[in-house]
């Protein structure tokens, strides 16, 4: 077996060694009924480039001349070719966490310069080394606002990521701690601030919201904070689309943020592996979840990093630990950060204003379809939008994919009310006469009787 | 340092590198945008209130400024690459480049997650596959790969345990974890509503059978049993263990974080596991990547199976299907309609990247491949113990699987610990071991070699330890102080945690 390195004489040397008659001897501690007596039923060996035409014709297979019109939570966005050649370092590749600082001063100084660029971004204080997703992050930002607070109700928006709120749910559900779920207002698509209003009350530990939230309208983060605060809860802000940061305005009166850092250079790799990471204000760093990486110095006075505050973590603390996580999404972080320098300051403003106009193009050339409207109209928008279109989304997307074009995502799977709707995202990567193809298709309902 | 030179080179000179903010000059680009084809548009009309107006301090440097940070960066890293790493449970074993490489093929690596099942079945198939090779591997009965980690897989795996248990009228109140297991174990218990209810290792660093027998009542979940074990160590009564626990209507939850002693020699399924989970960041070479992703899939017995996360998937024209959806009989999709699942984890389906590696990594190796591959880990980790079982203490006699712990007892009597050795291992051109873990034996030493480890490594690993025994009997400060020969040297973690500095500022530079 071509990764093994050993040949059969060494082994024979080894077990020689040891002083086992054989490898079998070895394993007799296994009491013998369990030993695994024949082959396991898998594919049998492989060559190289075996492996690889298994892996094209699976990738020829998912189909990959389409244009694509999906975001709700997953974005395409063009990755820079250096950060692939970076994170195949094989230093980077193929080293673990750096719980020895000593020797693994890349990685620790790669972290740290991580949590600056999303404490940047984002308007918080601190960030920690990352979570595993967006979903997960948002449901651990909401036990920390529990520890914080000491309080055990939770407030949501329905227009957070529907899937974030079932992981929330997952999450919650065995602790007591009921989530109340806040609806939108019908025109803007934002929170319905009435309606937060009457739900947050003395015993809500946390409310969290999305923004741009799942229809990619950008709530009012100000008067949701209010709200919050007046009762004593934290607010919450997740954000799915990290780019919008480029040209949205920061959530800083959010007490924590979860953020979703894949549109950072990340593949979409069918929704996984992503990068969550959760951003606070400096006086909750104690009850952050996660790995945190601080400068500190040696013995001559150097400059260095280490893992810290590791007192809130499970190899620590155990069954009193912040959060079970161990292992998090180290390498996806490097991504982001090398996707965030390539960027740089003003590049991520260009970047964002790229995909305004992109999503505005769209959102018009499709709206002005006959039959076809946008919801949604009266609050600001990222890069995606809510068509409602007088004929069913099932009979158009067919169309659409005749002609290799994925359209919007249908909501009445997420939000029964929300007929004939169709969330629709618009990255830099989008040119626009795949826009102007894609409405030539709407358009062209056949007239029925 | 006079160490003996034992196949160690000097490294060459680079420049030192600074933070990439400290690298930023104003107007330094590494992008460029195409042409906008679309109208342009005004961000302040747009977004009104809700646009940025102050830009995020991100650096501006240049294309080669950027590839020779990271590099340089990268350099300051031990890797797997570079020579063994030994760091027991976390199974640091070759990473197969042409997992890297396939992971990145089009129409993989950029499918969208809500892309129509139809124009998915690629994947979908390689999720399939996968599903049915670690099922055949552990010998459970059903999986689900949307955990994105051990610690998340142990989440999902006693989330299916409390659910069971509700749909049996109690959720009960307590799990049982020996005093030897990884510290994620308990805090996951806690996170699923469970007490903790520590479990007391015997005198050979196994379950107690009677100390078991007294605690699991009916108000147990569950055991958590990571075997072989943290001190590496096969649990011989395993089936006695498991029918303690399922005589009181308790389950046996196994942390799979050392199958790498199993593939292919025995199956948990078969020994009386009702739910593990499994680290293909471990077990399945995926990388380790300074710290993640993992994948941690979690494997259960039939009668789990209506309890697993939403959606699993299923092939259209089976039983499995609730609903009829158009597309071909046959094809493979999601089912959603699983009333009695926990719910989602993730969103999404987990870590497919990682799943795409760890299926490359199985069709490499095949049957034989993974059979040979347990084999020699085993043998590496006995080769290690039999050359220096001399010169460290062994607490635990039994007879070791793929990894040995040893402690500095003979050593700590010189004031020499088990940090310390571990720190001047670096000087002889290894990773440390796990130190001080598990916490069963006082100044532990796990050694995990893996497969990865040739003779001629292991040869090296064993003089280097064998010269640092050594030098803690002729010059116990030379290890005391160690690393010698590193970027930088001991760190102050004390003062990193006392006044956390977790972000570089501006003002800080001057």
């Amino acid at each position: 077996m071509r990764y093994l390195p050993k040949s059969p004489a060494e082994r024979e040397q080894m077990i020689a060694a040891i002083g086992a008659a054989s490898i079998d001897e070895l394993f007799e501690v296994i009491p013998a009924e369990y030993r695994f007596a024949r082959d396991l039923d898998i594919p049998r060996q492989q060559a190289e480039s075996e492996i690889i035409s298994y892996f094209r014709a699976a990738g020829a297979k998912n189909a990959t001349d389409y244009v694509s019109f999906l975001g709700a939570g997953a974005y395409r966005h063009y990755r820079p070719v250096v950060i692939d050649s970076l994170v195949q370092r094989g230093e980077f590749l193929t080293s673990y966490t750096p719980y020895q600082a000593e020797i693994t001063q890349g990685t620790l100084q790669a972290i740290f310069e991580f949590q600056t660029m999303i404490a940047e971004l984002t308007g918080m204080d601190v960030a920690n080394a990352s979570m595993y997703d967006g979903s997960t992050g948002a449901a651990e930002a909401v036990l920390m606002a529990m520890r914080v607070t000491g309080r055990h109700k939770a407030v949501a928006a329905a227009s957070v990521h529907p899937e974030y709120r079932e992981v929330l749910h997952t999450y919650l559900q065995h602790r007591e701690m009921p989530t109340a779920l806040v609806g939108y207002d019908a025109e803007t698509g934002r929170v319905d601030l009435a309606a937060l209003d009457a739900a947050v009350t003395e015993e809500t530990a946390a409310v969290l919201v999305q923004s741009p939230n799942f229809f990619g309208v950008i709530e009012d983060i100000p008067a949701i904070a209010d709200i919050a605060h007046k009762k004593g809860a934290l607010l919450i802000v997740s954000i799915a689309e990290a780019v919008s940061l480029g040209v949205v305005r920061p959530p800083v009166e959010a007490d924590i943020v979860s953020m979703e850092a894949q549109s950072f250079g990340v593949a979409l790799s069918y929704g996984g592996p992503f990068c969550g990471v959760i951003a606070a204000k400096e006086q909750y760093l104690r009850q952050m979840p996660g790995r945190l990486a601080g400068q500190t110095v040696d013995k001559d006075g150097n400059r260095g990093f280490v893992l810290t505050l590791s007192t809130r973590e499970q190899h620590i603390r155990r069954e009193k630990a912040t959060s079970n996580i161990c292992t998090n999404q180290a390498l996806v972080a490097l991504m982001a950060t090398i996707f965030l320098t390539v960027y740089g300051k003003e590049g991520i403003r260009e970047l964002a204003e790229h995909n305004l106009a992109k999503a505005d193009y769209a959102a018009k050339t499709l709206s002005a379809q006959p039959g076809a409207k946008l919801l949604f109209t009266g609050a600001p928008r990222f890069h995606e939008f809510v068509l409602q279109t007088e004929e069913a989304p099932a009979a158009w997307s067919k169309r659409l994919l005749d002609e290799k074009i994925v359209g919007g995502i249908e909501l009445s799977r997420w939000y029964p009310e929300l007929k004939n709707a169709t969330l629709w995202c618009a990255t830099e990567v989008i040119t626009r006469e795949q826009i102007d193809a894609a409405a030539k298709v709407l358009a062209a309902a056949p007239v029925e009787a | 340092m006079a160490i003996q030179g034992i196949g160690r080179v000097r490294a060459h000179q680079t420049q030192n590198e600074g933070l990439v903010f400290e690298k930023s000059s104003p107007g330094k680009k590494a992008y460029k945008l195409p042409p906008l084809d679309v109208p342009a548009v005004n961000a302040a009309e747009l977004l009104g209130e809700a646009r940025r107006e102050t830009p995020a301090a991100l650096p501006e440097l240049s294309e080669i400024e950027i590839i020779r940070h990271f590099t340089r960066l990268s350099t300051w890293n031990y890797a797997i690459d570079l020579g063994m790493y030994p760091l027991g449970s976390c199974t640091m074993k070759y990473n197969p480049r042409v997992n890297e490489f396939v992971a990145r093929i089009d129409g993989l690596a950029d499918a969208h997650p809500y892309r129509p099942e139809s124009l998915a079945q690629g994947i979908l198939e390689v999720i399939d596959l996968l599903q049915r090779c670690l099922i055949e591997i552990t010998g459970m009965d059903a999986i689900t790969l949307q955990p994105a980690a051990g610690a998340h897989g142990e989440f999902t795996g006693i989330l299916l345990v409390r659910a069971w248990h509700e749909s049996q009228g109690n959720a009960r109140k307590k799990i049982l974890i020996p005093d030897s297991a990884h510290g994620t174990n308990p805090a996951t218990a806690a996170i699923c509503g469970y007490a903790v209810e520590n479990l007391k290792s015997n005198a050979d660093g196994g379950i107690d059978l009677e100390a078991l027998e007294r605690q699991v009542d009916e108000e147990t979940a569950a055991l958590m049993l990571t075997n072989p074990s943290t001190i590496g160590v096969f649990e011989s009564q395993i089936h006695r263990i498991a029918d303690i626990l399922h005589a009181k209507g308790a389950l046996l939850y196994m942390d799979g974080a050392n199958m790498n002693a199993l593939v292919g020699k025995a199956r948990p399924g078969d020994f009386g596991v009702d739910v593990m989970h499994l680290n293909l960041h471990k077990t399945f070479s995926t990388p380790h990547g300074g710290g993640g992703p993992g994948s941690g899939p979690v494997a259960c017995k039939a009668f789990l199976e209506p309890f697993l996360p939403t959606p699993v998937l299923v092939r259209r024209g089976t039983s499995q299907v609730s609903e009829s959806r158009p597309g071909a009989p046959g094809e493979l999709c999601w089912e959603y309609n699983r009333p009695q699942s926990v719910g989602r984890v993730r969103a999404f389906y987990g870590n497919t990247g990682m799943f795409i590696r760890a299926l490359a990594y199985i069709l490499a190796n095949g049957p034989d491949g993974l059979r040979q591959t347990t084999e020699d880990a085993v043998l590496n980790a006995n080769y290690i113990r039999k050359k220096l079982e001399d010169v460290y203490e062994l607490p635990y006699k039994t007879a070791s699987m793929h990894e040995v712990v040893f402690s500095d007892k003979r050593q700590a009597a010189k004031g020499v610990k088990t940090g310390d050795i571990a720190k001047r291992l670096i000087d002889y051109g290894f990773h440390p071991y796990t130190v001080s873990f598990p916490l069963i034996v006082p100044g532990a030493m796990m050694i995990e070699p893996t497969e990865s480890e040739s003779l001629e490594e292991l040869d090296l690993f064993i003089d280097a330890m064998r010269a640092i025994a050594r030098e803690v009997e002729e010059d116990p400060e030379l290890v005391k102080s160690a690393p010698h020969s590193t970027r930088v040297s001991r760190l102050d973690e004390v003062a990193a945690a006392r006044k956390p500095v977790l972000c570089w500022r501006a003002e800080a530079k001057a």
